[in-house]
């Protein structure tokens, strides 16, 4: 008897030491590469949940500031039970979630969540707070914002409202970075007469020196080493495949960026094209290098390997690859290896990428010396260094 | 009693206590899509036989899986699609006992038509292993509780199809198999039911691959992909033959009720038996004209059923791929057929058509439809009563009584 009580003392103990625990959180912070730490992970989530305090809500969510991916899913998916509980037994504490959203300082995805169990509990007030969301680190909450403004805008539209609805569409884009946004709240704006810069408001780089083309029979030339890996001289004279390839400079008007390598480069197939830019940074800074390309890839910043892909023809978006890099101050090297396969379908015509630079959230950082947009139509130049 | 006795004994006894009527991977507990049960309705009316349909959060292309008087699904939503949903419902009247969301971890990037919650999940019939496009790999218990969780696009990077990937995992010999095939970092891999680590990982061609892993007799898995189909030992991710002729990327194989042949989408159809020393499979028919679409083949009594891209139902001779009859159906499908005893049952993707048709006669038949105004890309599940069924916006179930 004695036994079964000390166990139970043992027990009550070990729970109530490990309720929402910082040891439980930083067990689940430690969660590592293929699958290293989910036993001890399941057990912390197992402990964690038990808590009925909104104390530990807060830690839970304070704690994704720290959490890489999957530590944060975990702790997510601890906060969701946990929130669920405190909601049935009505003691969830909007003022703290309220504090932490308000905060912007903690972690963009915990924010909405908060935000998230603000709306289910007090669907008004959440609603009040949206428009002051308009330019948050939080791409989800950004999102709310520019969409209210939106049906705002087309509202307005509708009424006859023409200059309202300009002003709002405008405010509404000034907050948007998502394309599936930009792009509607700039066909409105079209239509009521305003031209937007889609690539200036999206930061794309419009202006390259291109080379080309470098042999690809095979796929081989996705890993083989052209000159232009190794150094960056415009005035350089190559050998090519089948011909002498030099650097020429090519400037894109597409108002989402795509620098199209066949015009340059002629319409070919089994071929390697590299692409080089500068961008001048008025401060060292974390930034993000988005990526849309259907060929294959590689990137460097001031000549180091960021990453790359050997897949061909599966399809292009703005955005498809979200790049974090860290820019330095003054001048930044860019260099772009597209390869073209030998696939002769119709849909595998696209040599091409279009490449942003931009924050977390997708907000356009733009060079301090980035020139005007090229116009369609105008004719390409030759600068001495191709800047954005 | 000796060991390999003990491992068989408990394998068929672990094999014995899943009930017969749960569903629990893709195109059911043997990967077949056949269930036994004869108590679904066939005249499909849609006044008397949709029991429940409950909303969803977001897209899918998954099928639900059946545990008991339980129904889990998995769903995307936001318009990046990263946000990921597992959802169980009571199976009895379409309420919502528990569901628990995700963020991606990796790319959510699909073409339009597809989506983040393609693969159907698996389950061991107390767990629940939910695979996304996005390569997130989500186990819970039946409760919800998370017991592990891994971003294989953390661990590799360039494991990912912009086009998205569908393959669903499925759970042989006590493993988690999981097939990751795309253009660039392409592999399978065992995970450890118990905590989510890798037992094993091997190369696969590097070319975009849809289908599914098919579970054969003896803890084999069959790979199939662009060179063809592997069998490989689901514990240790051995291969141990190869049928190097070439396979369809989309449609995924179905083997034969007891495991012992393999009717794959490759040149038309090739049947192939796996031989017992391992050597490259027999071959023992092809039928360059029997050209499965985008569903896959699926076996039921003597016959072998296949729909081609314009929608026509193609009914031949099992063993020797002779053609038997056809009939056309209203397409087009992304689903794949399931049958239970005498009926097969298939929905169409614009408007949600369900189908059936009966298979016991000289040719078939239309039995019924019943139109549920969605799109639905995700094949039926089946239960002893009902079949379940998904679309873009809802989860229904069909049965015979409400």
């Amino acid at each position: 008897m004695m036994k079964v009580i000390f166990t139970s003392i043992a027990i009550l103990a070990t729970t109530a030491t490990t309720h929402g625990s910082p040891e439980a959180i930083k067990t689940i912070l430690a969660v590592g590469p293929e699958g290293k730490g989910n036993q001890q992970a399941a057990q912390a989530w197992s402990d964690l949940i038990k808590s009925d305090d909104p104390d530990s809500l807060m830690m839970l969510l304070a704690g994704m500031d720290n959490a890489g991916p999957v530590a944060a899913n975990w702790l997510r998916s601890a906060a969701e039970v946990i929130a669920a509980n405190l909601e049935a037994d009505n003691k969830l504490s909007l003022n703290e979630l309220g504090s932490f959203l308000l905060d912007q300082g903690h972690a963009p995805r915990a924010r909405r969540f908060a935000f998230e169990l603000i709306r289910k509990a007090d669907p008004a007030t959440a609603k009040t707070m949206v428009p002051g969301l308009l330019h948050d680190p939080s791409t989800e909450l950004r999102r709310e914002a520019v969409a209210q403004l939106i049906d705002q805008a087309s509202s307005a539209a509708t009424e006859g409202n023409s200059n309202g609805a300009i002003l709002l569409y405008r405010q509404a884009l000034g907050g948007a970075v998502e394309p599936l946004q930009v792009k509607p709240i700039a066909n409105a704006l079209k239509e009521l007469g305003v031209q937007i810069d889609l690539p200036r408001h999206f930061g794309f780089l419009m202006r390259w020196h291109v080379i080309g083309p470098f042999d690809n029979t095979g796929r081989t030339g996705f890993d083989k080493v052209y000159p232009p890996e190794n150094e960056i001289n415009l005035e350089a004279v190559y050998d090519g495949k089948g011909k002498e390839s030099r650097w020429e400079p090519l400037e894109t008007s597409d108002p989402f960026g795509k620098v199209d390598l066949n015009k340059p480069l002629g319409m070919l197939k089994e071929t390697v094209g590299y692409a080089y830019t500068e961008f001048e940074s008025s401060r060292a800074r974390s930034a993000e290098i988005r990526l849309g390309c259907k060929n294959a890839w590689k990137i460097w910043l001031n000549g180091k390997l960021i990453f790359g892909r050997d897949e061909y023809h599966r399809g292009q978006k703005i955005d498809q690859y979200k790049l974090p890099i860290e820019l330095k101050a003054g001048k930044n090297t860019i260099l772009v290896k597209a390869c073209q396969n030998e696939q002769t379908e119709e849909w595998t015509v696209q040599w091409e990428f279009q490449l942003r630079i931009c924050d977390a959230t997708g907000s356009a950082i733009l060079a301090s010396n980035r020139q005007a947009t090229p116009q369609p139509g105008s004719q390409s130049r030759r600068p001495r260094r191709p800047k954005n | 009693m000796k060991f390999s006795t003990l491992t068989f004994f408990i394998y068929l006894t672990s094999s014995l206590l899943i009930p017969a009527a749960d569903w629990l991977q893709f195109r059911g507990n043997d990967n077949t899509g056949a269930s036994t049960s004869s108590t679904l309705p066939t005249s499909l009316d849609k006044d008397k036989h949709i029991a429940w349909q409950s909303p969803l959060p977001g897209r899918g292309l998954s099928s639900p899986l059946v545990i008991g008087n339980r129904v889990f699904i998995t769903a995307a939503s936001t318009p990046d699609q990263s946000r990921l949903h597992i959802i169980c419902l009571d199976g009895r009247n379409g309420s919502v006992q528990w569901s628990r969301e995700f963020w991606a971890t990796g790319r959510t990037i699909c073409h339009d038509k597809t989506c983040n919650a393609a693969p159907t999940p698996a389950s061991d019939g107390k767990h629940i292993y939910a695979l996304f496009s996005s390569n997130d790999l989500v186990c819970l218990d039946l409760e919800g509780n998370l017991k592990w969780f891994r971003g294989l696009m953390q661990d590799y990077p360039n494991a990912s199809n912009s086009l998205g990937l569908a393959s669903s995992p499925v759970i042989a010999d006590g493993t988690l198999v999981v097939q990751i095939e795309n253009d660039s970092d392409s592999f399978a891999m065992g995970i450890d039911l118990k905590n989510g680590t890798n037992l094993w990982k091997i190369p696969r061609t590097k070319r975009a691959n849809w289908t599914s892993p098919v579970i054969l007799t003896g803890g084999v898995v069959a790979l199939q992909g662009s060179a063809g189909i592997s069998g490989i030992k689901a514990a240790t991710g051995k291969v141990l033959w190869t049928f190097g002729d070439g396979a369809s990327t989309i449609p995924s194989s179905v083997p034969s009720k007891d495991g012992s042949r393999l009717y794959v989408p490759s040149n038309g159809i090739t049947v192939i038996k796996p031989r017992t020393d391992n050597n490259t499979p027999d071959i023992l028919w092809n039928q360059a004209q029997l050209r499965p679409g985008t569903a896959s083949p699926i076996v039921h009594a003597d016959k072998l059923f296949v729909i081609n891209r314009a929608g026509v139902l193609n009914a031949a001779n099992k063993e020797t791929g002779e053609r038997l009859w056809r009939i056309r159906l209203e397409g087009p499908f992304s689903s794949s057929p399931v049958t239970s005893e005498h009926f097969l049952y298939i929905a169409s993707e614009r408007k949600g058509l369900l189908q059936c048709v009966d298979l016991s006669g000289e040719e078939g038949k239309v039995t019924g439809t019943i139109e549920l105004g969605e799109t639905i890309l995700g094949t039926p599940a089946l239960s002893s009563d009902a079949l379940y069924v998904r679309s873009d916006k809802h989860l229904w179930k069909i049965s015979e009584a409400k």
